[in-house]
């Protein structure tokens, strides 16, 4: 198996919590695995991406080339767009569709729509609220998670393992809450595919 | 991570002290001594460093008495820490020592793209290029007997996408002993006296042969035979990836994979005889390509970056790559093509700024509102959080340049007869480097405010210790600071009005002045209370 993923959001909404439990998840399988992530200057609510990339076989570069990423996951919608010249030919986009607005010349949140829905394959909700209703928002990078994980060919029952192994020091609640996020993010995500 | 993996490898073969001062992207190496269990059993130092010229000096130390130490940090530390850097090759090494440099093309956090291995070069000591984390791993340990075996401190260049970057390493199952201490064969060599010196430096220039021919041997570089000869690519570091994403690990061309330096001579004298051309892949500046250029007196085609195929600045990628080789070998079929997509015309870029509930904005708040009532103030900024005061809303600094440059330049302008001149810099920044400015604008007593915007820690980088928290006053009255204009005064939005009223009486103070606004940084505030 391949799955280049393209990790997006902006400084400080916790895609990099993500990367670490796929990470997790992938090392269980004795996957291969790079992990670029930007850290410094940017993580002050600049536009923070990683590249994410697990193999069955050995990978050369940390970054994924142009028209390669099997996926873009990302915490923003803008955010999402910033990435199209990576996603290959059959890639998806799996994003959250709360924007964050930090910037005067952010645009019209219906031409993010738009540019959105003209792409052929996304998965699209607003994960803030879905975690909301099933936690408390700050579990949306789990929904997110969740929703990205049909594409990913790791089994899910690992990825709750390794959701449990990274929120495990915080408690049984915080586990609990963020697992129901995943399951939440997973089953919005499948309806959406399967219409 | 790359800065994990070679401060485990560190760890694991020996370790007794790490040196540092934090900067993107070397932080992560000390940090992770920091947290280490094996490292904290064994009393590994890894307290934070004032600068980088004091870290290296320490490392240094540590080395004359036979221990294994590192020393790290981002490539412009290295200007920083040049003079024992560079004199450390003369006094060479008794306890394996590695400066760790990392640099950071296409600038993500810094002021500019300064290639660390020309450094290496010119002090005569050799240098190691991992070009993954296993690699970063085992030259640590590789790197420690590198540097005993040749009595030489060696230099490691990380870049940023390898410094940041996770992957699965392999490590030792047991640390190894940590050396006993012992002093120097030759401890006249460590006296650098001109009479010595002579002598040293025609040794250092003999043993320059024996560094290639380690590099000749290194399992860290390879020649690796392809079909094609019409071209010879020679790649370093992270640019070998690049070149192998590029061909799906099947590159038609003969390769050299460099990774340790001085360039390993006979496989540069073997691609270049049986290749038509070589194209050179290297992150961060032409060093290698210059160094080939007296090769082509034959005249074989060198292509790179001095030539144009290769991007000049920022970083390679893997599609960067795949354009240069599509350039110089026009029609190679093993090279994978992939249909990319048009960008989102609609997305605009999303600057860095200051966090909300941070002091330094109340600090620029107020300071712009001072400033009102002058017609030509000058405000000298520093390195730090503190630099984003300079976008938007508050375009509050004209210059930015080193660290510490920020209380000398003010200086040098107030000797010109400008006035107000205002140096704004941060708490690390100050004892890093403001201390020794501020020493001569005290004895000038020049006319010029200094604010010293303190945040108890150092923000930039992620909120490490800073060295002269709970210090300053006193710091700036030792130096010989007039006690009454070292003012304090809390960087809180409450506090408006008295900031400004304090910042203009300064000002109008003919003379130097201090003023430490503080307030702590509400991410480290955020991450104590959480402790808590
Ligand atoms: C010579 C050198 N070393 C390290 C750095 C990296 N660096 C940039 S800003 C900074 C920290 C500044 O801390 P402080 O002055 O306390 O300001 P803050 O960021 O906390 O506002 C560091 C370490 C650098 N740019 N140059």
């Amino acid at each position: 198996m391949k799955t280049d993923i393209v990790l997006a959001g902006v400084g400080g909404q916790g895609i990099l919590t993500i990367a670490t439990i796929l990470g997790a998840a992938a090392l269980k399988e004795n996957l291969y695995l790079k992990q670029a992530e930007v850290h410094g200057m940017s993580q002050r609510g600049g536009d923070v991406q990683s590249n994410l990339r697990i193999s069955s076989s050995p990978i050369h570069s940390d970054l994924i080339p142009q028209g390669g990423a099997d996926l873009i996951v990302s915490l923003e919608p803008m955010e999402a767009l910033r990435y199209l010249p990576f996603l290959s030919s059959e890639g998806w986009i799996v994003t959250n569709t709360e924007p964050f607005v930090n910037i005067d010349n952010y645009p019209e949140m219906t031409a993010v729509e738009t540019e959105l829905a003209r792409q052929p394959r996304v998965v699209a909700f607003n994960m803030d609220e879905k975690a909301k209703s099933v936690a408390t928002v700050r579990s949306s990078n789990l929904v997110l998670l969740g929703a990205a994980s049909p594409f990913i060919d790791i089994d899910t029952a690992r990825i709750e393992e390794a959701i449990k192994g990274v929120f495990g020091a915080k408690g049984e609640k915080i586990v609990e809450q963020n697992i129901a996020a995943f399951r939440a993010g997973r089953e919005a995500a499948l309806s959406t595919i399967h219409k | 991570m790359g800065d994990e993996a070679l401060a485990l490898g560190a760890i694991n073969a020996g370790l007794s002290g790490a040196y540092a001062y934090p900067g993107t992207p070397s932080t992560e190496i000390l940090e992770y001594v920091q947290k280490n269990p094996v490292a904290r059993e064994r009393k590994i130092h890894s307290h934070w460093s004032s600068n980088e010229k004091t870290a290296v000096e320490e490392a240094l130390g540590m080395s004359y008495c036979g221990l294994r130490a590192i020393t790290s940090m981002k490539h412009v530390g290295v200007n920083v820490a040049a003079d024992p850097f560079v004199n450390s090759a003369m006094t060479g090494a008794n306890g394996g020592l590695l400066v760790i440099a990392a640099d950071d093309p296409s600038m993500h956090s810094s002021q500019n793209e300064q290639d660390s291995r020309f450094y290496a070069d010119f002090a005569m000591m050799p240098c190691l290029e991992p070009s993954n984390q296993q690699e970063a791993y085992d030259m640590a340990r590789y790197g420690f007997e590198l540097s005993e075996r040749n009595g030489i401190p060696v230099m490691v260049r990380l870049t940023t996408r390898l410094s940041h970057s996770r992957s699965v390493v392999e490590t030792d199952d047991e640390p190894m002993a940590q050396n006993k201490l012992h002093y120097p064969e030759n401890p006249r060599q460590w006296v650098l006296m001109p009479a010595i010196s002579k002598i040293r430096n025609r040794q250092l220039i003999k043993d320059f042969d024996a560094f290639v021919k380690e590099s000749e041997e290194s399992p860290f570089n390879r020649y690796e035979e392809g079909h094609d000869h019409h071209l010879g690519i020679i790649a370093s570091g992270i640019a070998y990836n690049y070149l192998m994403e590029c061909f799906g690990g099947n590159c038609p061309f003969p390769v050299v994979k460099v990774s340790q330096y001085p360039l390993p001579e006979k496989y540069m004298r073997r691609v270049y005889d049986s290749c038509d051309a070589l194209l050179i892949l290297e992150e961060g500046q032409p060093f290698i390509e210059k160094s080939l250029r007296g090769l082509a007196s034959e005249g074989k085609k060198i292509y790179g970056k001095l030539t144009g195929q290769v991007v000049r600045d920022g970083e390679l990628s893997p599609d960067s790559v795949a354009e240069t080789v599509r350039k110089v070998a026009p029609g190679v079929k093993e090279l994978i093509h992939r249909e990319v997509p048009g960008a989102s015309e609609i997305v605009v870029s999303r600057p860095p700024a200051l966090c909300p509930g941070c002091g330094h904005r109340d600090v620029y708040g107020a300071l712009n509102d001072a400033l009102k009532e002058f017609e030509s103030p000058k405000v000298f900024g520093d390195i730090g959080c503190y630099t984003l005061g300079f976008l938007k809303p508050f375009n509050a600094i004209d210059s930015c340049v080193d660290m510490g440059a920020s209380i000398t330049m003010a200086k040098g302008a107030a000797d010109a007869g400008q006035f107000p001149a205002v140096s704004i810099i941060g708490d690390s920044t100050f004892t890093h480097s403001g201390m020794t400015g501020l020493l001569d604008a005290i004895n000038e007593n020049s006319n010029m405010v200094v604010i010293i915007s303190d945040n108890l820690t150092t923000g930039m980088t992620g909120g490490q210790d800073s060295q002269g928290t709970g210090k300053l006053e006193d710091i700036c009255r030792g130096l010989g600071a007039d006690p009454a204009h070292v003012r304090t005064i809390d960087s809180l939005p409450r506090l408006h009005e008295e900031m400004k009223q304090l910042f203009l009486e300064e000002i109008r103070y003919e003379g130097l002045s201090v003023i430490i606004s503080r307030r702590e940084c509400i991410q480290t505030a955020r991450r104590h209370a959480v402790k808590k």
